[in-house]
């Protein structure tokens, strides 16, 4: 046995543990992508907010309920596309790394990702329904119970992903002490973070 | 000096076998059928040379019913873990002292 045959081993072995413990088909691109449609979200609920700030709703339509529903909607909307975007890159790079998309990785990523967010989501569901002037509290929320889900979420992928997660947290605690600019730390966090991150992560791992 | 290659464990040789231990070592628990597509082996070749790692008590088997079909995985020994450490460390040292 010579040197370069014991390197190859030592590759092979870290390779299988790699590949059989943490999902790793996930694409820079899909935060990229993700990043784009947050900050387009964003700039489509600064328009909403302004109008209803100026108080342009017509008479007949309840505005407080009005900015609520355009928002989710928006949220919504967001949501679903950023996701497709995120499966469709992924699909291509595990096609491209000739791995299989769903296996025990898969799940014990998306399991461990879930759990934070479950809960925060039924966070700021409690905070709407109990507390009407909270509103401004979803978007430091949402930050700090995302950044908690990568976190979590990072022993499954690359480590990488627990630094974001830091970064989301402390933009969300910072956003909830600066009540009126959850939009733009939302938008930071959700979108030119999600940008710079995945730029770095398709550098790092796809670009070769 | 000791001649390093004396610390190399023989059960090892075997890339399969050295595949499976990577596997088991960062995994709590594998069923037989990841374990074939992480290795792309054959039901014959995968269950032969699990049979030697379980002999050796490297690995333990586990079977359960899911639903009517067997589901039988794996899991590390203690024992698996040392030895699986010490060829590593043997290997690693082999590389340092070339």
């Amino acid at each position: 046995m010579n040197q370069q045959e014991q390197l190859d081993t030592l590759n092979d072995i870290r390779n299988i543990m790699n590949r059989s413990s943490k999902f790793i088909s996930l694409s820079g691109l899909s935060g990229i992508f993700a990043g784009i449609t947050a900050l387009v979200g964003a700039y489509f609920a600064h328009q909403a907010i302004e109008k209803y700030l100026a108080g342009s709703y017509g008479y007949g339509i309840d505005a407080d309920f009005n900015i609520e529903l355009t928002l989710l909607k928006i949220g919504v909307t967001v949501l679903l596309i950023a996701l497709l975007g995120g499966i469709f890159f992924t699909y291509r790079q595990s096609k491209k790394k000739n791995l299989p998309i769903w296996d025990s990785t898969t799940k014990k990523l998306l399991i461990n990702l879930a759990i934070p967010l479950a809960s925060g989501g039924f966070f700021i569901l409690a905070l709407l329904l109990n507390h009407s002037h909270a509103v401004a509290l979803i978007a430091p929320s949402t930050l700090v119970f995302y950044g908690l889900a990568l976190i979590n979420a990072s022993k499954y992928t690359y480590s990488d992903i627990r630094f974001l997660g830091i970064c989301e947290i402390i933009l969300g605690v910072i956003a909830m002490f600066n009540i009126g600019l959850g939009l733009y730390f939302w938008a930071l966090g959700f979108g030119i973070l999600h940008i710079l991150y995945g730029t770095i992560m398709y550098f790092k791992y796809e670009k070769n | 000096m000791k001649n390093p290659i004396q610390a190399l464990n023989k059960i090892f040789d075997s890339r399969i076998r050295l595949g499976v231990m990577s596997v088991l070592v960062v995994n709590d628990s594998v069923s037989f059928n990841d374990l074939k597509q992480l290795l792309e082996l054959t039901d014959g070749n995968l269950a032969s040379h699990l049979n030697t790692l379980e002999q050796a008590a490297y690995i333990k088997m586990h079977k359960a019913f899911v639903g009517r079909k067997t589901n039988t995985t794996y899991t590390i020994t203690e024992l698996g873990k040392q030895s699986f450490k010490g060829h590593l460390d043997a290997l690693e040292k082999m590389i340092k002292g070339i």
